[in-house]
């Protein structure tokens, strides 16, 4: 039983909710250009990590809208909401993969 | 009857109220404020159940809803209740308890041959047993289940009110004994909104038990006066008889609360008998207390034998003392207290020290009280099976592995024993919280959560009462400033003068006259599944090291209690049988519900009607006084056919299936789903949607669509119709109606948030009946005379708005039985009133209703498909013989770039064709197999399946859709069907039009 934050009606239980899964997959426009493989990267691959997960969810009982979330997979916490086409959220420092300078956000720069 | 234990005075029992209560058939007394175990203690009734496994006698080991023995059956008829723990229900006039477990009687009970035979009734019996042959495990089941079992869960339906209820607040604290009210008042006076829940009849915990004064007052006084000062807070609300049950994501508690059973069955009341809540807390508070560990001894099953806590929670709270001769076994000193205020209280106390040389005041005040102290000794067997008579006791050895010295007998009925205390961790570990070992205490006590709680006093391992006020008093603090609120108004600290606590000494399994296992002395673990500590031996013996087998295995830790008595001792024994630590072993995962929660108060009002609600249509009473049969359709109520009385189904949809297309038949089409598409960007978004070009459709006209996914699997079709200028209505399936407006959304929103149109769910807006059959146009004559109805003016695919029947009407020239067809829409308030003029108009013409069933046979006459029946998400339109709707023209499409990927394009794919029968009578059940050679049994290679198999009276046999590999080159080709039955029909792969091959009569 989440308690999740939407970005326009605020705190709302879980059960308002529905998740579908990684966030900023942007859909080819090239597709005809595009091998089985590519094209099947695109369809059938996800990320599934234990940690930090960027995802999109709907508030499907409240606005009805999408937005995307970044969610700690392991304690459930929902570390930032923001609206489709927004610019990405910087991790917080503890949630930063100490490996890489990187803040963990997706590479993709186009919003889904 | 008198009550021979019962002290002349003393206790929170209310003397002036007298209760009557029966118990296995038998009258006896007790007062208001007593449990039914104070009450049977009081009434000196000590035999109050048989264990689980071995039928041994059992009586009352704790005081509180830890208790693995005291089980009874509750009440009678369609209010009764299995496994209620005697020491938790509190007693009313009238109660009616049984014990459980036993026959004929609790005193002589048949089942007890299992003890005699326990040697052939190890730990593991069934599993090694029953497991061969696996043929027979039916039968074996069905023996074992009538054997095990605790009570009887009632037969009628439950007749009493539950109720749930939502609520949220800042601070919600679990426990009101010292620390928790401690919290509540550093969290009330802040102002936080604060909700203070206790499982017991009053606030207090082991204040009411304990004499320690607080602030030099009586410790009841002090719980007195808190609770008074927190009751006038409007910010708190107090909860006492409520059990949180379980500990979710983000600070989500659920908590049982238990209104009226301490009342008795209530008669003609509003009031629930219990409250189910579902609490949000921004912070938490765990103050659960602690459970005393039992001490592992032989017997130390024996009713009789309780927990010391227990024993002092009788003496002092309830104004009973179970014996007069009583044994204090103990390795801490907290058990002291116990035998001096049983000594105070009258008894012959002997105080069983497993430490050879405790040295602390406590000890001191006993020996000044006249308490014999046998020290570095143990108590290693008892005389009595259903009562105790004697108290075995002997010298233990420097390493308590054996016995140094002799044993001799004390007169004893009673043994109160303490092997420490257990903090309360499960809530904790329910938020996913983790353990750490604790050396000192020799326990598991509370480390790091994820969520926003604290844990505070004994359940954080903290068991002095001056460190379970000031800890309480700070996670209140603390918890209200980090949800907002000024903490610097939590109050002065508390005035407690007490001891600090003595040293312990575990011996996890109290040596006996004879070696573990041998003889017949018994040493329980979980009392409740009859775990003895030679089963762990044995669990060890035969490899089931690991904590999580050692659970399955001897079943320790998996009664109604969870284990909160056995799982630490059952941890130990196991650690140093594998010469482990205790955390190197483990501890098993801490699963709701703390305790058994009732059925009804989590279901609350959601049962009967309300379990779950239907949809109907506006024309729904209509179908219900014409005597329909109704299918479920998602949530919809669809009338399935019509019976004529002494039809069945399959009469009853002949009928309409005939008449339908001879003259005219109508149906409900309401449930179809319908979306309002509107924008200038609206025909950019359909051509994108489904997989035929959209751009041509003129203002007026309707066009059939398959849409896919982006794997290229069709999910859903339907038509859609230019309405006006940037204005569209699709039509969806009944089921799908949500998936395609979500579908709709999630690509306006999130990929093409460019794209200017709206998108407006209108199924519930307009009722739908559809008229179909030679005849229809006859009937629309006669209720639309303004309208245009000839065949150049409104041809088939075309919509034109208009008034039918008096009513403003959208009309849709459409069809899905492959006859003349109309759509009628109208506003859903107006669906009634169109139905019952179409029914009138049509009479002259022998308009006939009828159900999903016939529009089910008469769509597969047409070999038209039903996504979900005849696809199920592995199927594309080529798959479907449908390669007229995949536009080449368009660049892109949802799904287009899938159905050129290799194993979509691959030939010899599942495809929809025509199944004819040998037998023309004989329909094919839907799911059956196609295979081309019969095995004597299975597994066969199968080709393909049946997706839908009718009686189709127009094409005067038996007709069937079917997807088979490669299906579309093997027209003309037959195969098997094999059935459960034995049966083996051949059938004939055909194409999937059964009927008006030329699709005129749509047309006309």
């Amino acid at each position: 039983m989440l308690q999740i934050t939407c970005p326009w009606c605020g705190e709302r239980e879980g059960i308002e909710f529905h998740c579908h899964g990684e966030a900023h997959i942007a859909r080819p426009e090239n597709s005809a250009e595009m091998s089985d493989a590519e094209w099947g990267d695109y369809v059938f691959f996800r990320k599934n990590p234990k940690g930090v997960h960027y995802e999109r969810w709907t508030h499907d009982a409240g606005c009805r809208r999408w937005f995307n979330a970044i969610r700690h997979t392991v304690s459930d916490e929902f570390i930032a909401v923001y609206k489709p086409g927004e610019a990405i959220p910087e991790l917080p420092e503890k949630y930063r993969d100490p490996a890489s300078n990187r803040t963990g956000a997706p590479q993709s720069k186009e919003t889904k | 009857m008198a009550q021979k234990n019962r002290l002349p005075d003393g206790g929170r029992i209310d003397r002036t109220k007298p209760v009557r209560f029966q118990f296995n058939g038998k009258r006896y007394d007790g007062f208001s404020g007593d449990t039914l175990a104070a009450a049977l203690l009081a009434n000196g009734v000590s035999l109050v159940g048989r264990s689980f496994k071995y039928h041994r006698p059992r009586g009352i080991m704790t005081a509180g809803s830890e208790e693995p023995n005291a089980l009874v059956q509750l009440g009678t008829g369609a209010r009764t209740e299995p496994n209620i723990r005697a020491t938790q229900a509190e007693l009313f006039d009238g109660l009616s308890a049984d014990s459980q477990n036993c026959w004929p009687s609790v005193g002589f009970d048949i089942g007890a041959i299992n003890s005699v035979m326990s040697k052939y009734l190890p730990a593991g019996f069934y599993y090694k047993t029953f497991m061969w042959p696996a043929s027979l495990w039916m039968t074996y089941e069905h023996v074992i289940r009538n054997a095990a079992g605790l009570g009887k869960g009632p037969t009628e339906s439950d007749p009493d009110r539950y109720a749930q209820h939502h609520t949220a607040c800042d601070v919600l604290i679990v426990g009101g004994g010292p620390s928790g009210l401690a919290a509540a008042l550093a969290a009330g006076r802040s102002g936080a909104r604060t909700i203070l829940v206790d499982e017991q009849s009053e606030f207090g915990g082991w204040l009411l038990t304990d004499d320690t004064e607080i602030d030099g007052m009586a410790p009841t006084d002090w719980v007195a006066n808190t609770v008074k000062e927190l009751a006038g807070l409007d910010n708190v609300t107090l909860l006492p008889r409520t059990t949180v049950s379980a500990y979710f994501d983000h600070n989500f508690l659920t908590a049982a609360q238990r209104v009226t059973d301490h009342l008795g069955p209530q008669e003609n009341t509003k009031t629930p008998r219990q409250r189910f809540w579902k609490i949000r807390a921004k912070q938490v508070v765990l103050a659960q207390g602690s459970l005393e560990r039992p001490i592992v001894f032989a017997d130390n099953d024996r009713p009789g034998v309780m927990l010391a806590g227990a024993l002092r929670t009788y003496i002092n709270r309830y104004g009973v003392l179970p014996g007069r001769e009583i044994v204090v076994f103990t390795n801490n000193d907290s058990a002291y207290r116990t035998a001096i205020d049983a000594k105070n209280a009258g008894a012959v106390v002997h105080l069983v020290d497993l430490r050879p040389d405790p040295d602390n005041p406590v000890v001191h005040q006993a020996r000044q009280a006249g308490i014999q102290i046998h020290e570095g000794s143990a108590v290693v067997g008892i005389k009595g099976a259903k009562s105790i008579h004697g108290v075995e006791i002997a010298p233990l050895s420097e390493d308590g592995k054996s016995l140094a010295g002799p044993t001799f007998v004390v007169s004893a009925s009673l043994v109160a024993m303490s092997s420490g205390w257990n903090p309360s961790v499960h809530l904790f570990s329910q938020s996913r919280g983790k353990l750490r070992f604790d050396d000192a205490l020799t326990t598991f006590v509370p480390d790091h959560t994820p969520q926003k709680t604290r844990s505070a006093g004994a359940c954080n391992g903290t068991f002095t009462l001056a460190g379970c006020l000031a800890e309480g008093m700070e996670a209140g603090a603390a918890a209200a400033k980090d949800a907002g609120f000024d903490s610097a108004i939590a109050g002065p600290s508390h005035v407690v003068k007490e001891d600090a606590p003595g040293s312990m000494r575990q011996v996890w399994t109290v040596p006996t006259v004879h070696p573990l296992g041998k003889g017949t002395r018994k040493h329980f673990l979980d009392h409740q599944n009859d775990v003895t500590a030679a089963d762990v031996h044995l669990a060890a013996r035969e490899g089931y090291l690991s904590v999580e087998h050692l659970k399955r295995y001897t079943t320790t830790g998996m009664g109604t209690d969870q284990g909160k008595t056995s799982n630490v001792n059952a941890l130990a024994i196991m650690s140093e049988i594998r010469s482990a630590s205790i955390p190197e072993v483990g501890t098993t995962t801490f699963r709701p519900p703390y305790t058994p929660t009732t059925y009804g108060a989590m279901a609350g009002q959601g049962v009967q009607e309300l379990f779950e609600q239907y949809r109907g249509t506006a024309m729904h009473d209509w179908h219900v006084n014409n005597g329909a049969v109704f299918e479920d359709v998602g949530d919809w109520k669809r009338a399935r056919y019509y019976p004529k009385p002494g039809e069945d189904m399959d009469e009853a949809v002949r009928r309409e299936c005939k008449q339908a297309r001879e003259t005219v038949g109508i149906m409900d089409a309401s449930t179809l789903g319908k979306i309002d598409i509107q924008g200038p960007d609206a025909a950019k978004l359909l051509n994108m949607v489904y997989t035929n070009a959209w751009s041509a459709l003129k203002p007026g006209r309707a066009r059939y669509g398959l849409m896919l996914n982006e794997h290229g699997m069709v999910f859903d079709d339907g038509v859609t119709t230019c309405i006006g200028e940037n204005h569209y209505h699709m039509t969806t399936t009944t089921g799908g109606a949500a998936r395609v407006l979500n579908w709709l959304e999630e690509w306006l929103q999130t990929e093409w948030p460019d794209m200017e149109v709206y998108c407006t769910s209108v199924t519930e807006e307009w009722a739908v009946a559809t008229l179909s059959g030679p005849k229809a146009r006859e009937v629309m004559e006669a209720v639309a005379p303004k309208m245009a109805l000839d065949p150049q003016t409104f041809p088939f695919m075309a919509m034109q708005e208009g008034e039918v029947a008096g009513l403003p009407a959208r009309v849709f020239r459409i069809s899905f039985t492959g006859d003349l067809s109309y759509e009628i829409n109208v506003p859903a308030r107006y669906g009634m009133a169109l139905w019952e003029a179409l029914m009138e108009a049509g009479r002259p013409h022998g308009i006939v209703p009828y159900g999903t069933e016939t529009m089910h046979v008469l769509r597969a006459e047409k070999g038209f498909i039903i996504v979900g029946q005849d696809s199920d998400g592995t199927v594309t339109p080529y798959d479907l013989d449908m390669d007229w709707i995949v536009s080449k023209k368009k660049d892109d499409f949802l799904g287009k770039r899938s159905l050129t990927r290799t194993d979509t394009a691959r030939p010899g794919r599942k495809q929809l064709v025509g199944l004819l029968t040998e037998d023309p009578n004989f329909v094919l059940p839907e799911g059956a197999h196609l295979v081309k050679e019969v095995k004597p049994k299975p597994p066969m290679d199968t080709i393909g399946h049946v997706t839908s198999s009718y009686f189709s009276p127009n094409a005067g046999r038996s007709i069937a859709l079917a997807l088979v590999k490669d299906g579309l080159n093997l027209k003309g080709s037959s195969f098997q069907v094999p059935l459960m039955s034995g049966h083996v029909e051949t059938v004939t792969i055909t194409d999937t039009i059964f009927f008006d091959k030329e699709g005129e009569r749509a047309r006309g």
